[in-house]
């Protein structure tokens, strides 16, 4: 053991773990946003809540049917994904030739509807969700103890960010839709469907939220506001990333958790508000966002 | 950016003798309807409609969507309940100290925000405000988790008792009237026909030679002062000041608020306001389902009802509301 600082080794690397797992999470939903905003041209609120319908389809799984947490992570996203294509067609489709506000006022409602309809049976305690068997435990690493399930979470979650980026930036499915985000009338014209390229942009965004809300489920506690308090934090990461770069997204996700981990341990009181400061300066010097194009 | 359907909106400059009969049916209304409804019901729609209207000038009249208006409507009602209360400051000049703090905050927030366009700008002004209710959940001023109660109303100018509900509700209704003068001024003046232009089509505005960033921020900063007066009168009609005012429920109550009423309307947000404080007076022993219900509303007004009461029915007899 021994001190950075003066602070314990111990407790700075637990912060900096948990800042990235933080992080995951950022990057996970504002990845998700990025996209969606891509190909349909609307901040999707409803995000959030999607994250947080995620956790929750792992705890019914797991309550209800016995189904762990393994195949939750397959399950969930697929089921909120499915919900989020029904959203889109029955919703946003509607809604695609107007401004832009619309959409954004419309997926808070969503967010409201959604949020208070699992208040309604689970009121508004958390419910624990235990570590799978399998990643319970961890290991001393000597200047810390690593969890295994956070050691785990991190992988997958870089696994899953660059899976996506490789995926939009790196393959034909990509460059179509790429090139629907630049100009879907053109895309359209070669003989692509682009609004069920839309429907499934959206299903996939979603799709990601619900996956970033599975591997929540074992950190925090199941809870139906678990979503609308990050959702507010993922948009000040998407300010500050700026939502033209897929990578721009992923990185900024990462490195605003390590920084709110950081700023825990030498500034606790400012650690809750800190990604909303960098925010502020970031417009002040940069207004585009580092990663944005200017909008 | 066209962001509302223009035949909601009235475009011309003179909105003629429609806007003032239904202006004398409101104040008619308003002075008429203490003697039958609760009187704090409404001094609290009161205090919501101007905090509509305060929203609706940047939405309706600027184009920009503000997702975090509670923060000047709720630290103004911070500032304004401790000045009274901790200070010993009359009314009048609490509700000032309350309504400044909000035009300073605007500054400062309006200055930001418009750095960014569109989506980003709702972004933008959602996640100062959600800092700023960070800070108040922490900050000694405003008393976190309790938030300021029992704030003394005292007595306006020295002579009149508002601990009186009839009193108190005259002067509420005296200054939120003087405040939708003010709005309706605003909107029908060359300033705000370059707010309009600048809605339509900010480059254009631009060519014409308007430096339309200053002008979105003094619209900016107007919102947000009218927001703070808002917010320092609620906290002498509820004697509290708490941390529901300054959460992002209440910047998305006010949205929905100018929704239901009508976009772009100068008398929308006020039908808004009312509906939707009645409407949560008689929900209210259904708990969590408010919030269902007005995410229902939100949905189904963006879907169905894009105009909003107001706007539809201007739509109808196709005069200007």
């Amino acid at each position: 053991m021994f001190t950075i600082l003066g602070h314990p080794s111990q407790q700075l690397f637990g912060q900096l773990l948990l800042g990235l797992i933080n992080g995951s999470f950022y990057a996970l939903l504002s990845l998700g946003l990025a996209v969606i905003f891509g190909m349909l041209n609307i901040i999707n609120f409803t995000h959030g809540a999607q994250y947080m319908m995620g956790a929750f389809v792992a705890y019914i799984l797991l309550n209800y049917l016995g189904i762990n947490y393994w195949l939750a992570l397959i399950i969930a996203p697929i089921v909120i994904g499915a919900i989020g294509v029904v959203i889109e067609r029955l919703f946003l489709a509607r809604i695609r030739q107007l401004d832009h506000l619309y959409g954004l006022i419309l997926t808070f409602g969503l967010a409201l509807i959604i949020e208070g309809l699992f208040r309604n049976y689970y009121g508004s305690s958390g419910q624990p969700y235990a570590v799978p068997d399998s990643l319970q435990g961890g290991h001393n690493l000597g200047f810390m103890f690593l969890p295994n399930y956070r050691a785990w979470v991190i992988a997958f979650s870089l696994v899953v960010c660059f899976a996506t980026w490789f995926a939009i930036e790196r393959t034909r499915l990509g460059s179509y839709l790429r090139a629907a985000t630049e100009n879907p009338t053109l895309v359209r014209a070669f003989g692509i469907n682009v609004p069920r390229m839309v429907t499934l942009t959206y299903g996939f965004g979603v799709g990601l939220a619900a996956l970033a809300g599975v591997m929540a489920a074992p950190i925090y506690n199941v809870s139906p506001q678990m979503g609308s308090d990050l959702i507010i934090v993922v948009f000040a990461v998407v300010v500050i990333g700026g939502m033209g770069s897929i990578m721009g997204a992923i990185l900024t996700g990462f490195a605003l958790g390590i920084v709110e981990g950081l700023t825990k341990v030498f500034f606790p009181e400012a650690s809750n508000t800190v990604i909303f400061a960098i925010m502020i300066v970031v417009l002040l010097l940069r207004p585009a966002g580092l990663f944005g194009r200017s909008v | 950016m066209a962001a509302i359907d223009a035949t909601a909106l009235p475009t011309a400059r003179d909105t003629g003798r429609s806007t003032a009969i239904a202006a004398i049916v409101m104040v008619v209304f308003l002075v008429l309807a203490p003697f039958v409804l609760y009187p704090v019901f409404l001094m609290k729609a009161l205090c919501f409609a101007l905090f509509a209207c305060a929203f609706n000038l940047l939405i309706g009249y600027v184009g920009l969507v503000s997702f975090g208006h509670a923060l000047y409507f709720g630290w103004a009602s911070y500032l304004a309940a401790y000045a009274a209360k901790s200070w010993g400051m009359p009314i009048e000049v609490s509700i000032i100290i309350g309504t400044a703090t909000a035009a300073a905050l605007g500054v400062i927030a309006g200055s930001l925000a418009i750095r960014r366009q569109g989506i980003y700008f709702a972004m933008i002004t959602l996640a100062l405000a959600q800092m700023m209710y960070l800070v108040a959940l922490r900050s000694k001023l405003t008393g976190g988790e309790d938030g300021i109660q029992a704030v003394p109303r005292g007595r306006l100018f020295g002579t009149f008792d508002l601990s009186h509900e009839m009193t108190m509700y005259a002067f509420v209704l005296v200054v939120v009237l003087a405040a939708f003068f003010l709005v309706y001024r605003i909107i029908n003046s060359p300033f705000g026909e370059v707010l309009r232009a600048i809605r339509e089509n900010e480059q254009r505005t631009i060519s014409l030679g308007y430096r339309t960033e200053r002008y979105k921020l003094i619209a900016f900063v107007l919102s947000a002062t009218l927001a703070g007066l808002a917010g320092a009168i609620k906290a002498f009609v509820f004697q509290l000041a708490s941390l529901t005012d300054v959460h992002w429920t209440m910047s998305g109550e006010v949205v929905l608020m100018t929704l239901v009423g009508g976009l772009g309307t100068i008398f929308g947000p006020i039908v808004g306001a009312f509906i939707v404080v009645a409407l949560e007076n008689y929900l209210a022993p259904f708990g969590q389902w408010v919030l269902v219900i007005q995410g229902c509303i939100f949905v189904a007004c963006i879907l169905l009802f894009r105009r909003g009461v107001v706007g539809e029915l201007a739509h109808r007899l196709h005069v200007r509301l």
